[in-house]
């Protein structure tokens, strides 16, 4: 088995400290950062992913594997960022104003994470000016937003409406989701996307800067 | 004060829909005497309360109370109970609760006068204390504010006050999506038992000032959250069932500081609390897929002396408004469950109930007569909430171990080997809570403000 294939199956199986040690040799070798990443980490988390998406997998067995990941991406990130290594893309999250419900904007960010994705999770009770700031400070390919109560969704148009006025519309590509959403009603309000799960969300926002 | 339930009041034999222990009365309506009657629910279609003037909210609430009540009157139901649940500005801004309430009652006072019809009206506030994070469940501007939603809805002509309180939830939201035992029960019975404490003392004298019923509270925001997550296959079902077991622990605590019933609908561990309190309480199961799935929409009814919808929005549907639809589904369902408890068949009845479901998924076979009055002695066997918490889930744990051997459950094969994770987890646990406490506290320091539990720093 190569490197690459090795730490794949750590992280597969979710163990953390091998994974690190076999991405530390990896890197001790000489093996490239981003092949590290790609080939290694993201590879071993696909193949979860793939699982819990059809259901062979529960997710806390995801959340090991999601540590071995990290565990591993601890050490290639530093060379990552001094190669200047382009992320595969960075979404910020949040729920919208007046909602505290999360667990499913967390399953979304965690299987983003695992992904290969940057997530900042801006958290619950998200108001729109706490939207645009981080969108104007963190330069997101992707911001997604979860709304649980039907008195709350329609806050996620007035976050669009926002960045239409602030110019950033054209910037930054909109995902949505939550119980009381729908495709339609993601169409209406002008977002690009909606998923109804974690992992589906994980191919809209693929399939979003795809398209760019 | 607290005083601790030792014994059961309601065993296997005696738990059936429509009958409780100590039934409740008031203004002409006789909760858990024999009948059950339907707990209507809704809640606004998408809009944004904030940039809606008070009147068109106003307005809605009035078109759906009236359209139900009708409902109910052209349906020849005679008694029912309306469930007003606030939504979080609602419960931020007291006064607009109130008014609302306020509106409800008269509403309903009306129907009792033109056409006879008894009713009860719940009112259950926003439990908002978690807007700071790490949330303040005692210290903060928003204890106050529920609080001051309580009292205003109360003296606003509501009969019950009910709330889903959420102390514990920062540990076990992780805790769940971990299928992390130890987290539940130190989410739940020890941060969770300690606010209950707190917060229900406070809601008692609420009810005693005011003269309303302080009736109970649900572990929603823990049991149900993992049984959505297990019904969209994210965590194990069997995983579910002993966080629901455990629950009961948590939410049996309002009852003990003077909680009279009915119990709040969403909590399915209600089955157990009437076991052991003999109070009545308030189910939902499978007329509530409008608000949720689950996987125990009959057994459900097996306790239900009030029978939920749990809450729909106010949209059309070919046949009407859907809380108009829902008041229906209801009253036909409570006629059915009367009629065979006046034939003096409701056990048959309610064993149908059980049976249609138990074998089915661990959670539904955790709640058959038989299971839920095994895990309510275990409850009632220890009387520190750390220890009845180790003893209903290995209760529980036991209950499927059993099921499964004896071919009563089905269970795949991924689900037996997380049930058997979880009896090693279980049997580890340590006796004493001081020892569990001190190993667990380290662990969620970052998500808890332990001062806001009544926790000292130091054990
Ligand atoms: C668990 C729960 C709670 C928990 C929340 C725990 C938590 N940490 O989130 C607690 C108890 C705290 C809670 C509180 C309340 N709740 Co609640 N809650 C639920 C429940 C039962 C399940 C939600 C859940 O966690 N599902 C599991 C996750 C995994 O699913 P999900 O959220 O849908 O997420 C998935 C997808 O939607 C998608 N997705 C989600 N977000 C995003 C974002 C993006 C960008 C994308 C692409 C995809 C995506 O992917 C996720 C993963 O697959 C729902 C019922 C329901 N039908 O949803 C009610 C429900 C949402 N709650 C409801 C209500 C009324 C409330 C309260 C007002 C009750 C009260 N009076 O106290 C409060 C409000 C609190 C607040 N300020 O927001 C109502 C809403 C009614 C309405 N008006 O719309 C519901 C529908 C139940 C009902 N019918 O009565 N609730």
């Amino acid at each position: 088995m190569d490197r690459y294939a090795e730490i794949a199956q750590h992280v597969q199986n979710g163990y953390s400290e091998r994974a690190r040690k076999a991405v530390e040799a990896a890197l001790a070798e000489g093996c490239p950062a981003e092949r590290v990443l790609k080939e290694g980490l993201i590879a071993g988390m696909e193949v979860v992913a793939a699982k819990f998406k059809s259901g062979q997998m529960f997710l806390p067995e995801v959340l090991a594997v999601a540590g071995a990941m990290k565990a591993g991406m601890e050490l290639v990130k530093p060379l990552l960022v001094a190669a200047r290594h382009e992320p595969l893309g960075k979404v910020v999250l949040g729920t919208v104003r007046g909602d505290m419900h999360d667990i499913g904007k967390n399953l979304v960010a965690i299987m983003l994470q695992g992904a290969g994705f940057d997530v900042v999770d801006l958290g619950t009770d998200v108001r729109v000016e706490k939207f645009i700031d981080a969108i104007e400070r963190e330069h997101p390919d992707v911001v997604g937003m979860s709304a649980l109560l039907t008195t709350t969704m329609v806050h996620m148009k007035t976050v669009i409406e926002a960045l239409k006025q602030r110019d950033l519309r054209a910037h930054v590509k909109v995902i949505v989701g939550g119980a009381p959403i729908s495709k339609n009603f993601a169409s209406e309000i002008g977002a690009d996307g909606y998923a109804r799960d974690a992992a589906t969300a994980v191919d809209v926002v693929k399939e979003l800067l795809n398209s760019r | 004060m607290r005083k601790r339930f030792n014994s059961l009041t309601l065993g296997a034999d005696a738990l059936l829909f429509g009958v409780a222990g100590t039934p409740l009365r008031r203004n002409g309506v006789l909760i858990g005497g024999g009948k059950v009657l339907p707990e209507i629910k809704f809640t606004l279609p998408p809009m944004s309360i904030e940039d809606t003037p008070a009147m068109e909210i106003e307005a809605m609430y009035r078109e759906i109370v009236t359209a139900v009540c009708e409902r109910a009157v052209h349906l020849g139901q005679q008694s029912v109970v309306v469930e007003f649940e606030l939504l979080p500005p609602m419960t931020v801004d007291p006064p607009m609760g109130e008014s609302i309430t306020s509106l409800i009652a008269g509403i309903l006072a009306e129907f009792r006068t033109s056409h006879g019809l008894q009713s009860l009206l719940r009112i259950t506030p926003v439990d908002i204390r978690e807007q700071n994070k790490p949330p303040q469940r005692r210290r903060g501007r928003e204890t106050e504010l529920l609080l001051e939603s309580f009292r205003r809805c109360a003296r606003a002509g509501a009969d019950l006050l009910s709330i889903e309180s959420t102390g514990g939830k920062e540990v076990t939201d992780q805790a769940i999506m971990a299928a992390d035992v130890r987290g539940i029960l130190f989410g739940t019975v020890v941060l969770g038992c300690a606010d209950m404490e707190f917060l229900w003392e406070k809601i008692v004298r609420v009810a005693r000032e005011t003269g309303t019923v302080p009736a109970g509270d649900t572990a929603c925001g823990i049991g149900n959250t993992a049984m959505v997550l297990a019904d969209q296959g994210y965590i194990p079902r069997v995983f579910a069932a002993v966080v629901r077991a455990v629950t009961a622990v948590r939410s049996l605590v309002a009852y003990e500081v003077g909680a009279a019933g009915p119990g709040k609908d969403c909590g399915y561990e209600n089955a157990i609390l009437k076991a052991i309190t003999g109070l009545p309480m308030s189910m939902e199961g499978k007329s509530a897929a409008c608000a949720h799935l689950s996987p125990v929409g009959n057994i459900a009814g097996c306790y239900a002396d009030l029978w939920s919808n749990e809450s729909v929005q106010n949209i059309k549907l070919l046949a009407g408004m859907a809380p108009v639809v829902s008041m229906e589904q209801l009253v036909y369902d409570c006629r059915l469950m009367n009629v065979a408890a006046g034939r003096g068949e409701g056990r048959r009845l309610r064993d149908w109930f059980s049976e249609s479901d138990a074998g089915l998924d661990p959670q539904a076979f955790i709640l058959s007569p038989r299971a839920v009055e095994a895990l309510a002695r275990a409850i009632v066997s220890e009387q520190d909430d750390y220890r009845r918490g180790v003893a209903v889930a290995v209760k529980a744990v036991d209950l499927l171990r059993e099921g499964l051997s004896k071919q009563h459950l089905l269970l795949s094969e991924r689900e037996q080997e997380w049930l058997t994770r979880i009896e090693h987890t279980v049997s580890e646990l340590p006796s004493d809570s001081m020892g569990f406490i001190a190993e667990e506290r380290p662990k969620w320091k970052d998500h808890v403000n332990y001062g806001e539990y009544g926790i000292p720093d130091d054990v």
